[in-house]
């Protein structure tokens, strides 16, 4: 037996028990932390989900982003830029968490601006109206609430510490934009009517952001062994929609699924299926605005590369004449 | 029970506090709470005029940030220029709070920004170009926030007590917009040849619209003198460290102050107004 046979053999005793301790971590339900020991596939998962989720913040950031030059009022304006403000910094969050995992927040966004990472389908729709503003804000975000507030007890400390922050300004979003419906509701016949349009228009896709059903979303059971993930698609689409009920009723608008109920033996309600195929085809990028959202973010990434080249270039030389200085 | 049961509930009682998430996005009267009676011995028409030419400034400066969301060159400058946009903003809708009091008319900040026609605007054209490339959108911000921070520094002792509040809370906020643009034109006059061209070109095309910044207006009360050369100082400074030339000009292409604007602005505004037109018997 060689000395490298031995090492080898050694190393990998010692790679089992960190393996050991990572499991016993996450039995324990307590966080694994960026230096701590982790198996690849966790790396990797975690480093797809968490981008993915930065994507689909900075890419959110357009459908309402069209509003803020148009809102209809100095106070709706103030908000809508905040909100839209708030998802970037949500981004730079979750970028953040996922370098320290080793990823590169540039070549994520390259993997972004490909088509080879994906993001949230919910904003490859469009936002023909005002009202469009408030319904994001109440159903996306709520939605977005529902997956996220159980990401606060993500295993992975950096992760479950951002969901923190971004769910506390989350619904902050969710609640300006039920009260921008409760006004419009209170408005004229016409503000109402387009209030009804969009909740028409992004019910189904709201309840598509939980993901295929159960049956059909095949690696979330390793996510929630790694407790990534805390509960099932299902699930959290049955909260979500229990929740949303009685604010449609308080709103006065219409969720448009004829087979929505009160199902009294379960204590939830029952709902239509959403229709899976459109979902595949929005995520396979065949939605209404998929090659629209990913040329803006090429633009602005492409057009910006003098920027961050001349930011580079200039702190070279900063560095340089540091040096320079420290020398003479 | 779980901690992800916490989902808010829109519906709650804490919609007003919470609604405070970000400056400007809680109240509906930007000076609530405050004391707007007019001083006497204030001409309360000549404070609602300076009122409403520093928010006109703001307000269009604020909407050309506006323009920049989604389009950032970094995230970080996605943020920064939101919270400049956000920031003047809030300055715009304080000053038209204060001069919808003054003129005596009652009149709410969105009358000020959503039912007046582009010649009855007083911004200067600065404000009002269009964003260009980013090097023009901060070149003009160095120039913007450096000049308005003197304007505004010299307002703080002025006779309205709202005014000189305005002004002093809106100094901060200016101090950081200067430093934030003076930092980025230093990195784009010492980063590349192409960077170094682009500010250049912008400092070439902001330059004939210094001489309106510095024409005197009888209802701004602050010594122009002192203005022009402090904001002259300061910015020749941080373009001596940039490498980069301000062109001497003397072509004060103004009218502005007095409704005499580019054809940018008409186009801006009829995006800003649009929704709020559409219907005016809406409610937001």
């Amino acid at each position: 037996m060689t000395g490298f046979e031995t090492t080898s053999l050694e190393e990998s005793d010692f790679e089992l028990r960190l393996h050991e301790q990572f499991d016993d971590t996450i039995a324990r339900d307590q966080r694994i932390e960026p230096r701590d020991w982790m198996p690849d596939g966790y790396r990797r998962t975690l480093i797809r989900q968490i981008a993915q989720h930065a994507h689909s913040e900075i890419i959110g950031m357009q459908p309402e982003g069209e509003w803020i030059t148009r809102a209809p009022s100095l106070r709706r304006k103030a908000i809508l830029f905040a909100k839209v403000q708030d998802e970037a910094g949500h981004g730079l969050y979750l970028y953040s968490a996922a370098e320290t995992l080793g990823a590169d927040r540039a070549d994520l966004t390259q993997r972004l601006i490909d088509g080879r990472q994906k993001y949230s389908s919910i904003f490859n729709y469009p936002t023909p109206t005002f009202a469009d503003v408030g319904v994001i804000a109440w159903l996306v975000d709520g939605a977005a609430i529902c997956n996220q507030v159980p990401l606060c007890r993500s295993s992975f400390g950096p992760y479950a510490r951002a969901m923190v922050r971004v769910c506390k300004e989350e619904s902050f979003h969710q609640r300006q934009g039920y009260e921008l419906l409760s006004t419009m509701m209170r408005g004229t016949d016409h503000q109402r009517a387009t209030v009804q349009d969009a909740v028409d228009r992004w019910w189904w896709p709201s309840l598509m952001m939980f993901g295929p059903p159960d049956g059909d979303s095949p690696n979330s059971e390793q996510s929630m062994a790694w407790r990534i993930k805390r509960h099932t698609n299902d699930e959290l689409r049955q909260r979500f929609v229990d929740m949303t009920v009685p604010q449609a009723a308080a709103l006065g608008v219409t969720l448009p699924d004829p087979e929505l109920r009160w199902n009294e033996e379960r204590g939830r309600h029952d709902f239509g299926t959403p229709d899976w195929s459109e979902l595949h085809r929005v995520i396979t990028g065949d939605g209404p605005c998929n090659t629209e959202r990913v040329a803006r973010r090429r633009a602005a990434h492409e057009d910006g590369a003098w920027v961050r080249e001349a930011a580079s270039a200039h702190a070279a030389t900063q560095a340089a004449r540091a040096r320079e200085g420290a020398a003479a | 029970m779980h901690d992800d049961h916490v989902h808010p509930s829109p519906s709650g009682e804490h919609v007003e506090a919470d609604g405070q998430w970000a400056f400007g996005t809680g109240f509906e009267d930007p000076l609530y709470g405050a004391d707007t009676t007019v001083p006497d011995g204030i001409d309360g028409a000549e404070l609602a005029s300076c009122c409403v030419l520093l928010a006109d400034d703001a307000l269009i400066a604020a909407q050309r940030l506006a323009q920049w969301c989604t389009n950032a060159p970094e995230l970080e400058e996605e943020l920064a220029l939101a919270n400049i946009g956000l920031d003047l903003l809030g300055q715009a809708r304080h000053l038209y709070a204060r001069a919808g009091r003054a003129d005596g008319t009652g009149r709410g900040e969105d009358a000020y920004a959503y039912f007046r026609d582009p010649a009855e605007f007083r911004n200067v054209r600065l404000v009002e170009l269009p964003n260009g490339d980013y090097a023009f959108s901060v070149v003009r911000l160095l120039v913007f926030a450096t000049w308005r921070l003197e304007l505004f520094t010299r307002l703080t002792d002025t006779p309205d007590p709202v005014l000189a509040a305005i002004a002093s809370k809106s100094i901060k906020e200016l101090d950081y917009h200067r430093s934030y643009a003076a930092q980025w034109v230093v990195r784009l006059g010492d980063g590349t040849a192409e960077s170094r061209l682009r500010a250049q070109r912008a400092l070439d095309e902001v330059a004939p619209h210094l001489g309106e910044l510095f024409t005197p207006h009888e209802h701004l009360r602050v010594d122009v003198a002192s203005v022009r050369a402090e904001t002259t100082a300061i910015v020749s400074r941080v373009l001596d460290t940039a490498g980069l030339v301000l062109p001497i000009t003397e072509s004060a292409t103004g009218g502005g102050r007095d409704g005499l604007h580019t054809e940018h602005l008409p186009a801006l505004l009829a995006e800003l107004q649009s929704v709020a037109r559409a219907d005016p018997q809406a409610t937001w």
